[in-house]
């Protein structure tokens, strides 16, 4: 696997900026639902496993940010973006973009957890079969790994065959992780993936982000800024479809430059 | 500023008035709408009392073992049984794929372009149109050229009536499917086709299923049709190429001779499609309330 290269560890240099080894670079970013202009001129580097958090108010443009890095945005006719988001050494919004393939390698997890109608083992062997071809004894391996990689394992391991409909809220969001983990995508864009769970998942969930982050480059979208400051290496403040500020976590929380970005963090406003 | 004085707690008599008129039209309108009611049960239930009266005297063993016989000796409805069976399931096999893939098309990937559009248009009038016109039609590009009835004319007729009601449940079924749920599945890199298949499509199969079942519901009971494809048969004939006796012409022809008998097997045939078309309607409301609820 390619994870095993070193990295510094991000906390090292967590002051500097931009992010030392950029997975995702993205430039002069602009994007249209029809003719609204939901971000703009968006220029930013996602850190190569680091966790970039994506705060602001609602309607800033940060989940649209989110869903432009896997195209998910080219599902519906009306929606563009123009400018650069260059990934392995391609700009994915290159109208030849093999989608698919972009979003194996660029897996999502989302808001509310969307176990697929069949069971358990199905909804993660369902993505691993898209692109690879694995004897089922493999398959039970992949599975297995996925799930505990997910934190899931102990609790599902007696129950693979039950369908993944019947698991608690906070069990079906790990389950979606474990899959979007299951196909071994180089990065995981999270869209709020804890706004629908309660307290106990929640903290199960970050500690995971932290785990993941060891092998993967993880981008969240997060309304709770106690939680973009616990899990983040860096954090991205939008505001109207516009990055007011990008930095370290630390330095954005702590002595944020704007004062928009420190209204919204302190809670004056948003 | 009338309206904040009448809803504070003491009314005064001219609220009070209001109040009183309030509740006599509503009770008025009850009354009304459960006489509308009644009168629609009260002509269901008489045609189900004598359908069941007249239909289970015609229930016997020799019903489902002997063909149906001319007038004034033993018989049964066993050709018109089975050949009814035969026709229904063709032309449920036939409509079916085409009825789930263009609703498949029309939801997923026709959407609002103006091909789904008139395409939709098109199935609405298809889903109204008249049975007798659809059994003409089959009868002019089919039966006439080939210059004879069939099972085969039969199926095809029932099918063109099945497809829109299977088009249309099918795509109002995957319209209820969350677009979270499809953009997880694109999410890990599916192609669509894959998305749809094994994703969208199952997660409302049971409501699918349930379309096929009452269609099969409604052609199972459809006469004008048939009487310009499949005709009709005295004899047991399993040949798909040549006339096959059926249930609703049979019914049709037996109803109306002056023969006693005759007119009981017609009565036992449409108690037997009654009770198809209730079991039909039960297995879809299970099915679909099980889909639901999971």
């Amino acid at each position: 696997m390619a994870f095993q290269t070193v990295v510094p560890r991000p906390e090292a240099q967590a002051q500097s900026l931009p992010p030392a080894a950029p997975k995702m670079s993205i430039r002069k970013l602009d994007f249209y639902y029809g003719k609204f202009q939901g971000l703009k001129d968006i220029n930013l580097d996602i850190g190569e496993r680091q966790v970039t958090a994506f705060i602001g108010p609602s309607g800033c443009g940060k989940s649209t940010l989110l869903r432009t890095l896997n195209r998910m945005y080219s599902l519906y006719p009306g929606q563009r973006a123009v400018g650069e988001i260059m990934f392995n050494g391609h700009n994915i919004l290159h109208s030849r973009t093999d989608l698919n393939m972009l979003r194996a390698k660029v897996g999502m997890v989302f808001q509310k957890p969307t176990p697929f109608p069949m069971s358990i083992y199905d909804n993660i062997a369902f993505g691993v079969s898209l692109y690879e071809t694995l004897s089922s004894r493999q398959m039970d391996e992949r599975v297995e790994w996925a799930l505990t990689k997910a934190a899931m394992w102990d609790e599902a391991k007696d129950k693979l065959k039950q369908s993944g409909m019947a698991l608690s809220g906070g069990q079906q969001q790990r389950l979606c992780i474990a899959r979007a983990v299951a196909v071994q995508p180089e990065m995981l864009l999270l869209d709020e993936p804890t706004s629908a769970l309660d307290p106990i998942s929640t903290a199960k969930i970050e500690e995971l982000i932290t785990e993941l982050k060891q092998d993967y480059t993880v981008a969240i979208v997060t309304h709770n800024m106690q939680q973009a400051a616990r899990v983040s290496d860096y954090t991205a403040y939008m505001y109207l479809g516009e990055l007011i500020e990008f930095g370290a976590t630390d330095a954005i929380f702590v002595k944020p430059k704007r004062r928009e970005t420190e209204d919204y963090i302190t809670g004056r406003f948003g | 500023m009338i309206t904040t004085a009448a809803a504070t707690a003491t009314p005064t008599p001219a609220s009070a008035a209001l109040y009183r008129r309030r509740l006599r039209t509503n009770r008025i309108n009850l009354v009304l709408s459960m006489a509308a009611m009644a009168f629609g049960m009260i002509f269901l239930l008489w045609i189900l009392v004598i359908l069941f009266g007249k239909g289970f005297a015609a229930l016997s063993p020799t019903l489902f073992t002997q063909t149906t016989p001319p007038p004034g000796s033993e018989g049964g409805l066993a050709n018109a049984i089975f050949g009814s069976i035969v026709i229904v399931a063709a032309a449920t096999f036939i409509s079916t794929p085409i009825g789930i893939m263009a609703g498949i098309y029309l939801a997923e990937f026709g959407k609002d372009g103006w091909i789904a559009r008139v395409t939709r248009f098109i199935n609405d009038i298809l889903l109204s149109a008249p049975s007798i016109v659809i059994g003409l039609f089959v009868y002019t590009v089919y039966v006439a050229p080939v210059q004879h009835f069939s099972g085969w004319a039969g199926s095809i007729a029932l099918a063109l009536i099945a497809v829109p009601v299977v088009v249309r449940t099918t795509e109002n079924m995957l319209h209820l499917v969350p677009a979270s749920l499809r953009e997880a599945a694109v999410a890990l890199g599916a192609p669509m086709w894959k998305v749809i298949l094994m994703v969208t499509l199952r997660a409302v199969r049971g409501g699918v299923v349930t379309g096929i079942l009452l269609a099969v519901a409604r052609i199972s009971g459809e006469t004008a049709p048939l009487l310009f494809t499949a005709l009709n048969n005295q004899f047991w004939s399993g040949d798909m190429n040549a006339p096959m006796a059926n249930l609703p012409v049979v019914i049709f022809q037996f109803a109306m001779s002056p023969y006693e008998d005759w007119k009981t097997l017609a009565w036992g045939a449409a108690l037997l499609i009654t009770l198809t078309v209730l079991v039909l309607n039960i297995l879809a409301r299970t099915l679909f309330h099980q889909s639901a609820t999971r």
